[in-house]
């Protein structure tokens, strides 16, 4: 019997001991996270993009936290979740709401198989920094997308795949949620986060290709080629040139469509406006007209119920 | 027989224009020299549109000390200042010069008179280095790093030997061993004043085995400097490396970068570049010309060619018989390093070695299947670094992981795509996987 009671006493003495340990240990070392964060981190969309630029949501809901300690959330967006997201953590913070534009990926690049002749074939891997280290990818311009889809394969939302028949990376605006991945990874910088815009209208030049007019005009049917006409005719100095590239300020562009009417190359593209009516179409160049609607009807059947 | 210990591969030698003498090409009707003919910042132009200029008037000066200058190789007028796509892919700055007649300029020695160090006893290492520099002489192997640099070791270095890489290890190419049957002389002085330049008493002239009658020429002409020892090496690509080479003639590792060769005392020089050597330094003769292969199955004549640097491409192949039919690839350089080529307006630089022209069989890339673990790309990685992890981590775009298994030691000799069984793009993912790391260890240093 002495035995039993032996082990029974000695185990329970060994127990409490380790329990005072633990007890005190948990009282001492105890790290007080702010409960905030875990409200805030809550309301957060958990996809962990780092489109914030923190290191995923719980870093961001940190941050956010601290700021509001400091007293302003200013520069903090949420680029997944947008305006809603924002303005439920400023209610748990007690903060102001301070509105972002949202913002979408924009290709600045039109140069598709009947843009751009292709003229030579690459046979490596299927991927945009692999071609870019053996020269300028399949056409003969040395700016535009290469159509291998790095973008495609970082972008978490399923928001950009390259369309086969255009051989171009293509943004899906409804799922698009401006993270920047893409942006981050398009080795030739091309894509652009631009705003939205009033009922997601807006201007663009969708060509980065900096050579010389002639250069430029030799490789791709609709680049821009510096000529310096929108610049002119452009009423509110939203449009800078800079070595041989139109750019168009989303800030002070007002959206009058006259750059686009200008632009003898149909770089300039008005986006998901309505299409114009027949009589303005015929006096520009039927050919230009003609690509200008397949780029408006393009992200309108996805964006325009969305938006 | 020598040859260096870790990984290699032997590719089909397929030299056939070794048998074919050097044919001096005609020249162009326009010459375009790119600004961009070796590493390290572009020459700057120094003429203008209209200016005349004569064969060997110059061109474009140095930016720079790792930088080399730019000489005409045609008498004409510059027909302008603008841009071409090179070898490179990429439209770069270039020098468009219109030829009329073949006017040189009168302070070259056209003369075919053979002179030796002992001959001008009054030249210093300084003056041979100072020379070079000023000829515009750049590594004629294909890598275009300025050889007065690298006659120039950093404080703290000493030179012990020198060793001329005379291996041509890419399959195709005979440029380097129809030089050697064709100069032997002109090498040797070069090599003497090469081992003037860096103060060292042992030279070596390195061949593979399958150049048996240049490594018997070079053998019986050496046997005038007892300094230079002629060394044959076994057939190994990349034997031409220039680690590779210093392991197989005095087995000695580099180590992995920052160190370079000057490290272990050696100081390597490809054979075309010995021989520039020479006629920079005795006959005042800058860098315009060089000895490339134009080869490829399907190509009627094979021919090596003694080629002005500007010279479009497209005129060397309609001298060997014009572009075949099955053409697939044209390709700068050799099979195993070289790039294929955008289009064939690309002019001859001071790099060019060869250029292959591939036919439609050859050029095709095998279907890519999955990896069986075979670890042929282990074996045959002459840095013994494991490709197949370097690979995939790079396309997973892992680049800690590519850092940390020393990515920047690869040399991109591609034997282990060559190796590979299941076809996979081993290399294309690493070069990438490698530009970046090395990107990222830039802007760390720069913090």
């Amino acid at each position: 019997m002495d035995v039993i009671w032996i082990a029974v006493v000695a185990l329970g003495a060994v127990g409490f001991l380790l329990a005072v340990v633990l007890f005190v240990a948990s009282k001492k070392f105890a790290v007080h996270e702010d409960p905030r964060i875990a409200q805030v981190s809550e309301v957060l969309p958990q996809a962990n993009c780092g489109g914030c630029g923190y290191p995923g949501c719980a870093g961001f809901a940190g941050a956010c936290v601290k700021a509001a300690d400091a007293g302003t959330m200013e520069g903090l967006l949420c680029p997944v979740g947008g305006a809603p997201t924002m303005e439920n953590i400023a209610k748990i913070l007690g903060q102001e709401i301070i509105s972002a534009a949202p913002k979408v990926a924009v290709i600045r690049c039109n140069g598709t198989c009947e843009n751009r002749p292709r003229v030579a074939e690459f046979d490596g891997v299927r991927s945009c920094r692999v071609q870019l280290m053996l020269g300028t990818g399949e056409t003969g311009c040395a700016f535009g997308c290469l159509g291998c889809g790095d973008c495609a394969s970082v972008c978490m939302f399923g928001a950009i795949h390259i369309n086969p028949e255009t051989g171009m990376a293509e943004v899906d605006e409804a799922k698009c949620t401006a993270c920047g991945a893409c942006v981050k990874i398009c080795p030739r910088r091309i894509i652009e986060l631009r705003p939205k815009g009033p009922k997601s209208r807006r201007m663009a030049v969708l060509c980065v290709n900096r050579d010389k007019g002639a250069v430029a005009n030799k490789v791709c049917k609709v680049s821009c080629i510096g000529c310096g006409k929108c610049v002119k005719v452009c009423a509110f100095e939203a449009i800078t040139m800079n070595s041989n590239l139109a750019y168009i300020d989303p800030e002070k562009c007002k959206l009058c469509r006259k750059c686009e009417d200008a632009c003898p190359r149909g770089a300039i593209h008005a986006i998901n406006f309505p299409a114009r009516k027949p009589k303005a179409a015929e006096e520009t160049s039927s050919a230009q007209v003609g690509k200008k609607v397949a780029i408006d009807e393009r992200p309108s059947k996805s964006i325009e119920t969305n938006a | 027989m020598k040859t260096f210990k870790i990984g290699g591969v032997h590719p089909a030698e397929n030299k056939l224009s070794a048998a074919n003498p050097i044919k001096v090409a005609s020249l162009p009707k326009q010459a375009v020299f790119s600004m961009f003919q070796h590493i390290g910042s572009p020459a700057k132009p120094v003429v203008t549109k209209g200016d005349a200029v004569k064969v060997g008037t110059l061109l474009a000066e140095a930016d720079g000390f790792v930088s080399a200058p730019i000489y005409s190789s045609v008498s004409g007028k510059v027909n302008k200042v603008d841009a071409i796509v090179d070898a490179s892919g990429y439209r770069r700055p270039a020098i468009f010069v219109d030829v009329e007649g073949d006017e040189w300029e009168e302070s070259i020695d056209r003369s075919s008179t053979l002179i030796t160090l002992s001959d001008r006893p009054e030249l210093t290492d300084k003056d041979i280095v100072a020379k070079i520099k000023e000829a515009g002489v750049v590594g004629m192997g294909g890598a275009t790093f300025p050889c007065h640099v690298k006659l120039s070791p950093p404080p703290g270095t000493k030179a012990e030997c020198v060793i001329i890489n005379a291996v041509e290890c890419e399959p195709y190419l005979t440029a380097d061993h129809r030089l050697m049957l064709e100069k032997a002389d002109e090498i040797l002085v070069g090599v003497d004043l090469i081992m003037k330049a860096v103060n060292v008493t042992k030279g070596y002239v390195a061949i593979e085995n399958n150049k048996p009658d240049a490594i018997r020429l070079m053998r019986e002409k050496a046997s005038k400097y007892p300094h230079i020892e002629v060394v044959p090496l076994q057939v190994k690509y990349p034997q031409g490396g220039e680690k590779q080479l210093i392991a197989a003639v005095i087995g000695r590792e580099v180590p992995a970068p920052p160190a370079i060769p000057i490290h272990v005392g050696a100081v390597v020089q490809n054979v075309g570049t010995a021989f520039a050597v020479y006629e920079a330094v005795m006959k005042n003769k800058p860098l315009f010309e060089r000895v490339i292969t134009v080869t490829g199955k399907s190509v009627k004549e094979p021919t090596n060619f003694m080629a002005r640097i500007g010279t479009p491409m497209s005129q060397l192949i309609d001298e060997c018989g014009g572009l075949p039919e099955d053409t697939g690839k044209v390709i700068g350089g050799g099979p195993m390093m070289g790039k294929a080529l955008m289009n064939l307006d690309v002019p001859v630089c001071k790099g060019s070695s060869g250029l292959l022209i591939m036919n439609q069989k050859e050029a095709r890339r095998g279907e890519e299947q999955p990896c069986i673990r075979c670890a042929k790309c282990v074996g045959a990685c002459p840095m013994g670094l494991e490709p197949y992890l370097l690979a995939t981590a790079s396309s997973m775009r892992n680049w800690e992981m590519v850092e940390d298994n020393d990515i920047v030691s690869c040399i991109e000799c591609g034997s282990c795509q060559f190796t590979c069984p299941s076809n996979r793009a081993l290399l294309d993912n690493i070069r990438t996987g490698k530009s970046t790391v090395m990107a990222l260890i830039r802007a760390r240093n720069a913090k």
